[in-house]
């Protein structure tokens, strides 16, 4: 049986300016804070316009080829494409108001109350959506007293919404002592689920695939849905389903840190390949917790706060259609419990050991697609180039392997690389923002393959010292040629 | 130059891992207090 194929890519961004405050950093900040710091974090954020025009996100949702941002003047964000539209080759970018009215759509426990004027606002910024206005969108309407809403913010463990500087409604815990089902974490799952409905339906639209027609929908988003027996207990991929009209399918939740959508893309392609199942859907809602995560270096250097998007992320893979890109299954590098923590290590699993068992060299990659973070948010905070240092390692590579000259490097990465420009949402940088733009190219003919490399910090949840990684090879359908 | 030093290490996920510095450090004479990689994008 053949390799299964990428049959499509979507990729969508919500513009959340209102929800920064409830990142995690920004919480944080907020609440030990000395000085009033809200104020200083409400100037820097940016309008939707503002948002749309920007370069990498441009980029993000399919209107701007990678390798475009290298004719743009950095800052990226004083260069803006003007006249630049939201909606792009891959998905959308959503405005705030918009998004309310999907919240709403999404909540089925009234665990957000939207104020009496604003409910029907919401509803009709939603219904101007080809992408909704189909849908029952009764659950908007309603609303409540402010009143009501002020009472369960003050007492009632309730967090306000605002839009625009203005409460607009409140967000609701589910339990009184249950840390699972507070305010926050409930909104921050909430959000994960509508911005992953949001990309699918784009994903299934574009794939001219009925709801009805997916199988099985593996969810590799940031979150940890459950309740105090069971944190984390998961199947966020069937909420989204069900909210897209899935009816035909189930699904679990993929959890390997940053890594995640590669491990669900090659669970994916496992369960294609294995004739278990025949269309397998991987999404990744957005991730409330990023937004705002590298505010206070963006705010020192004067910039806008960058992180003021969800990013969401859909891919279908199917059975050999004889027309897209398979992705090669013997072409799967992982990192083994036993591979070590170094660079070199990680590289040498995830690239090196993969490329030998295929017959192929470093250089024989058209493309590589590491952790795509939009350097502009990562650099001010001192976080570095996060994608251009790995193209840099990649480079080192060859040249180990004698396939380039040192001096050679920085062509490799101007070829083989690109720059930076994902959200830094953990798992939507995580290489696979490439994908649709790789999978076009390869059918356009103008390239023969990519390989996606992320990585994982498994570090950081304190049960083990491991770093992770997975990667995988696309290449043009053997039997196009 | 660690021999009888006290260390404190943050390693970084796209660097040089906490247990690798760690395991330098203890080489060369230094007691490790505190350790741990991080994550910084």
């Amino acid at each position: 049986m053949s390799d299964p194929i990428i049959r499509e890519c979507a990729y969508v961004l919500v513009h959340v300016p209102s929800f920064v405050r409830y990142g995690s950093k920004p919480t944080r900040e907020i609440a030990s804070s000395p000085e009033p710091l809200l104020p200083t974090i409400e100037a820097h954020l940016r309008s939707f316009k503002e948002a749309v025009e920007y370069p990498p996100n441009q980029v993000f949702i399919g209107n701007l080829h990678p390798d475009g941002l290298n004719d743009i003047e950095q800052p990226w964000y004083e260069h803006l494409l003007k006249g630049a539209s939201r909606y792009g080759a891959y998905g959308e970018m959503m405005p705030e108001e918009e998004f309310f009215g999907l919240l709403k759509l999404a909540d089925d426990f009234d665990l957000i109350w939207l104020e009496k004027q604003s409910a029907p606002f919401f509803r009709q910024k939603l219904q101007g959506n080809p992408f909704w206005k189909e849908m029952d969108l009764g659950k908007i309407d309603g609303g409540v007293d402010m009143e009501r809403i002020q009472e369960k913010v003050s007492g009632g463990g309730s967090l306000p919404l605002y839009y625009r500087g203005q409460v607009v409604g409140c967000f609701h815990r589910h339990h009184d002592q249950d840390e699972s089902l507070m305010a926050q974490v409930l909104m921050e799952n909430l959000m994960a689920k509508a911005s992953g409905a949001l990309v699918l339906k784009h994903l299934l639209k574009r794939a001219n695939v009925a709801p009805e027609g997916v199988d099985f929908i593996l969810s590799c988003s940031e979150e940890a849905v459950g309740d105090r027996y069971n944190r984390g207990g998961g199947s966020l991929s069937k909420a989204i389903g069900e909210m897209c009209g899935c009816v035909n399918a189930t699904g679990c939740d993929i959890k390997a840190f940053c890594a995640a959508p590669i491990y669900a893309i090659v669970n994916a392609a496992g369960l294609v390949k294995s004739g278990v199942f025949k269309r397998v859907a991987v999404v990744g809602g957005g991730c409330l917790a990023k937004l705002g995560m590298k505010f206070k270096g963006h705010v020192t250097n004067n910039m806008p706060i960058l992180e003021d998007v969800l990013g969401g992320i859909a891919f279908l893979v199917s059975e050999d259609d004889g027309e897209n890109p398979i992705i090669r299954l013997d072409s799967v590098g992982k990192h083994d419990i036993g591979s070590g923590s170094s660079q070199q290590s990680i590289m040498e699993s995830l690239i090196l050991k993969p490329l030998d068992r295929i017959g192929k060299k470093v250089m024989e990659v058209d493309k590589y697609a590491t952790e795509m973070h939009n350097p502009e948010v990562t650099v001010p905070s001192g976080s570095g180039n996060v994608p251009l240092n790995n193209y840099r390692m990649i480079g080192a590579l060859a040249v180990l392997r004698k396939e380039i000259d040192r001096s050679e490097i920085n062509q490799f990465v101007a070829e083989h690389g690109m720059p930076g420009f994902s959200p830094t949402q953990g798992h939507v940088p995580a290489a696979v923002p490439f994908l649709g733009y790789a999978v076009d190219g390869i059918k356009r003919g103008e390239m023969h393959n990519a390989m996606f490399v992320s990585k994982g910090s498994l570090f950081l949840g304190r049960m083990s010292q491991l770093s992770d990684g997975m990667s995988f090879l696309i290449e043009g359908n053997p039997k196009k040629r | 130059m660690f021999q009888g030093k006290k260390a404190i290490i943050l390693g970084e996920r796209d660097g040089v891992p906490g247990p690798a510095i760690a395991a330098c450090l203890k080489a060369a004479g230094a007691e490790v207090i505190f350790a741990v990689t991080e994550c910084f994008v």
